[in-house]
């Protein structure tokens, strides 16, 4: 193995990334080669330094990572407040009817959407396009965001109707996966947490936040499909 | 009832946005959002989950509040030779504010593949799942952060602060 070859495989090798065979080439290429061993020797001796060192940050207490003072006048730590939200969210999982009616309209938009020339009425990742797109063709401004940077990148959006109303759409891919985003302004005001639920192979998610009702929709897996859930939520207002 | 993860996610807030405050409120902000929304978590995909949460808050927060654009900082090590002569490192002499200064100096998307290598201990696979790029960049992002960091470091321990 050449010098140049061997100096791009250095970190991986460094870092156990690379295959059996690779890094035996790379041992065998070490030996011989003083300034791939130096390199070598000077990333194990960063790695050592920086995790030997103080530079983990440490979380302050817990409970000076405060919500802020609740109308009762007290301060919940955020575990009273993360336990009080997961048995919220239970009780509203119990209560609320397990079939949400607008699930098989999602499921049948999505598959139109996915015959060819169907996919996007306003073809544009950038957001600042598809956003005022919108305008004049809905009686509400849609909440628009790109995640390219995460891996989900925007690519469109259009139209369309669920349950009678218009509604908007946002196209966004995963890899080769789409996944349309469905959202309208909600009847009721109170927010509900996540529902995820599968439909013919599609997995799907629904929650209402910020006065909207949000519909994720794709074949992407639905680990992938509750990171890119998590970047809507923390994105919109 | 215990709160995953805190402590990766604050570690990495506090790497990102480079202030205890801030950090706080990105870790606080993420969190409320993540379970105000969830009902749950999401097994062995926890702690990426709430990374990736976490981190596209900081991004946010770093749009918003840009002190001073990094930029300018990063030509000026461009220009230099891409591989030095390698010089042997003396670690165990470095200061600890030196180092701790040279991560902080790094662009962020050098600062976090590092800080999620060698603090996380993630594999290539996770860290690009957090950051969106393929294993391809995190793999050179994570060569050019130790190549720039052994050379502020080389030069600040050897020829003992050279011009």
């Amino acid at each position: 193995m050449s010098c140049e070859d061997a100096l791009k495989l250095l970190d991986a090798y460094v870092d156990g990334e690379l295959d059996l065979v690779h890094s035996i080439e790379i041992q065998e290429h070490l030996k011989n080669c003083g300034a791939c061993s130096i390199t070598v020797k000077n990333h194990e001796a960063l790695r050592h330094a920086i995790q030997r060192g103080s530079l983990y940050y440490q979380p302050p207490l817990v409970n000076r990572l405060l919500p802020p003072r609740t109308s009762l006048g007290r301060i919940y730590s955020i575990y009273e407040l993360a336990a009080g939200l997961l048995i919220a969210g239970f009780f509203v999982g119990r209560f609320q009817p397990r079939e949400n009616p607008a699930g098989q309209e999602i499921l049948d938009s999505h598959l139109r959407s996915l015959m060819p020339g169907h996919l996007a009425d306003v073809q544009s990742t950038d957001q600042h396009t598809v956003k005022p797109w919108f305008n004049g063709k809905l009686s509400f401004s849609p909440p628009v965001s790109d995640f390219a940077q995460q891996g989900f990148p925007l690519t469109g959006g259009r139209v369309d109707s669920i349950g009678g109303r218009e509604v908007a759409a946002l196209v966004y891919r995963r890899s080769q996966h789409v996944i349309n985003v469905y959202l309208w302004p909600s009847p009721v005001s109170r927010d509900t947490s996540l529902q995820r639920s599968a439909q013919q192979g599609y997995n799907l998610m629904h929650w209402t936040r910020s006065g909207f009702e949000w519909w994720l929709i794709s074949d992407v897996n639905p680990s992938d499909l509750s990171t890119f859930a998590g970047l809507l939520g923390a994105a919109a207002p | 009832m215990v709160v995953p993860h805190l402590a990766a996610a604050y570690n990495l807030a506090r790497w990102l946005t480079r202030n205890d405050h801030d950090a706080e409120d990105v870790v606080q902000e993420s969190y409320l959002r993540a379970y105000r929304f969830f009902d749950g978590f999401h097994g062995a995909d926890g702690r990426a989950w709430i990374l990736a949460i976490v981190r596209n808050a900081c991004y946010t927060w770093l749009q918003q509040n840009r002190r001073k654009p990094l930029a300018i900082e990063d030509e000026t090590l461009e220009v230099e030779d891409p591989r030095p002569d390698p010089e042997a490192l003396h670690l165990g002499a470095v200061d600890q504010q030196l180092l701790r200064k040279a991560i902080e100096e790094l662009p962020e998307e050098f600062r976090e593949a590092i800080i999620l290598r060698e603090l996380e201990g993630m594999s290539y696979k996770e860290i690009g799942a957090i950051t969106g790029v393929p294993i391809g960049t995190v793999m050179s992002r994570l060569a050019r952060a130790r190549q720039r960091l052994e050379k502020t470091l080389a030069g600040r321990t050897s020829h003992g602060g050279a011009p």
